[in-house]
């Protein structure tokens, strides 16, 4: 059967995607946010997914504004990284395992998740970023270690899903996955934040308690996380921090039990606060 | 007029919610078409003719002409949608940052780089009021 070992928590900054694309990482402005993934991809080298369930969000890409699914699940064979605006970043398509990412999509929507389901769909830096990351730099021309099943949060037109709708739909992705007949090891990924505004006059706000505090009641107390109202979000974190909120799909899936075994946080990454964590299953 | 809104209070701040979605429908419906090359290459080619094939309002239209990037968002547009018109220009997110909070490009770098805008004094629109620094 299908099973979640694990959960990992990651900032999507499309500067990080940029930075690794252009051969920056050593840079002084960002040796220090990227040494703190050097552990999480010896990590990802031990726990070899054969599948990554990764919530993102898209950034206007794929999606404009004559459609804006709240839940949107990628269905199809494959996902080109988009081109946003810059050209398309070199790293491999993406693929899916579609048979399971079907099984999902049924089991969702039978367990009263009325999600979108995607059978044509480009991927933004919110899905490739967090790969990157994990991975190391791979190239057009590579193949990423594990299949990918996207699924897209709106957080661009508020509101974004609320925490708990977020942390009970990653119960039901568990239900999903768990019933899943094929020998697969999943891990989920929830995407985006920490604190960050990218817009008007307030923006560069960054709240590093908050950021922490959040970092550690995803292991103390994700229940009450999940309750968390939006305006906190935008208020504390940032116009463009509510972004966290897909962080609880990724708890919600996981177990009540968990153990964090990485944490790295860094600011900045161009407007925003990086955050990663990696929790596994207990 | 609708409910009040519990986050019309935060400073500096849109809230891209419904009622900014049908304000800005037609000027982000522009903006995300610079997303590709073929549309980038026809606006530049002649802004003012690629512009008619938007309904915008004609404050819209001229925010976009102006380059006016809190004006844009003033008037329903969308930070990950203008984001594509600046990435037209040759701006990046955090240049944009430092033209709409009027620092300069240097300036927001360095605040950035010193640990970012902090949450005290920033988090309700009487701090703004009382203390006229942001």
């Amino acid at each position: 059967m299908a099973y979640i070992s694990a959960g990992v928590g990651c900032s999507h900054v499309p500067a990080i995607g940029v930075a690794m694309d252009a051969g920056k990482t050593g840079e002084p402005y960002w040796e220090p946010c990227f040494d703190g993934f050097e552990k999480s991809r010896e990590w990802m080298k031990n726990e070899k997914p054969d599948v990554i369930f990764l919530v993102y969000n898209d950034h206007c890409t794929a999606f404009d504004a004559s459609c804006i699914p709240t839940f949107a699940l990628g269905c199809a064979p494959e996902f080109h990284p988009a081109d946003e605006g810059w050209g398309p970043r070199p790293v491999p398509v993406v693929k899916n395992h579609q048979k399971m990412a079907s099984h999902i999509a049924q089991s969702l929507i039978l367990d009263e998740f009325d999600i979108t389901i995607m059978n044509e769909m480009e991927v933004d830096h919110g899905l490739t970023v967090p790969l990157s990351v994990m991975y190391g730099e791979h190239g057009v021309d590579d193949e990423w270690p594990a299949l990918v099943i996207p699924l897209a949060v709106n957080v661009v037109q508020f509101p974004p899903p609320t925490g708990n709708r977020c942390y009970n739909l990653g119960k039901a992705v568990r239900r999903a996955i768990d019933s899943y007949e094929e020998d697969l090891k999943v891990v989920i990924f929830g995407t985006g934040g920490m604190s960050h505004q990218l817009q008007y006059k307030r923006a560069g706000l960054i709240n590093p308690e908050w950021d922490k505090s959040f970092l550690d009641r995803l292991t103390s107390d994700p229940v009450g996380l999940s309750q968390m109202p939006h305006v906190e979000y935008l208020r504390e974190a940032g116009s463009e921090g509510v972004e966290m909120v897909m962080w609880h799909v990724m708890r919600g899936a996981l177990n009540d039990n968990v153990e964090e075994v990485h944490r790295h946080y860094h600011v900045p990454a161009s407007n925003t606060a990086v955050g990663h964590i990696i929790l596994e299953n207990r | 007029m609708g409910a009040k809104k519990d986050y019309d209070d935060i400073p500096g701040t849109f809230v891209f919610d419904a009622d900014r979605g049908r304000e800005g429908y037609q000027l982000n419906q522009f903006c995300i078409s610079m997303r590709l090359q073929k549309n980038r290459d026809e606006f530049n080619a002649g802004e003012e003719a690629y512009l008619d094939r938007y309904h915008m309002t004609p404050a819209q239209r001229q925010a976009v002409l102006n380059r006016d990037w809190n004006g844009l968002l003033e008037l329903g547009g969308n930070i990950y949608y203008t984001s594509k018109l600046a990435a037209n220009d040759g701006i990046n997110f955090q240049e944009l940052a430092g033209i709409m909070t009027g620092m300069g490009n240097d300036a927001y770098r360095e605040m950035m780089l010193a640990g970012g805008r902090a949450p005290e004094g920033n988090r309700y629109q009487h701090e703004w009021d009382e203390g006229e620094e942001n």
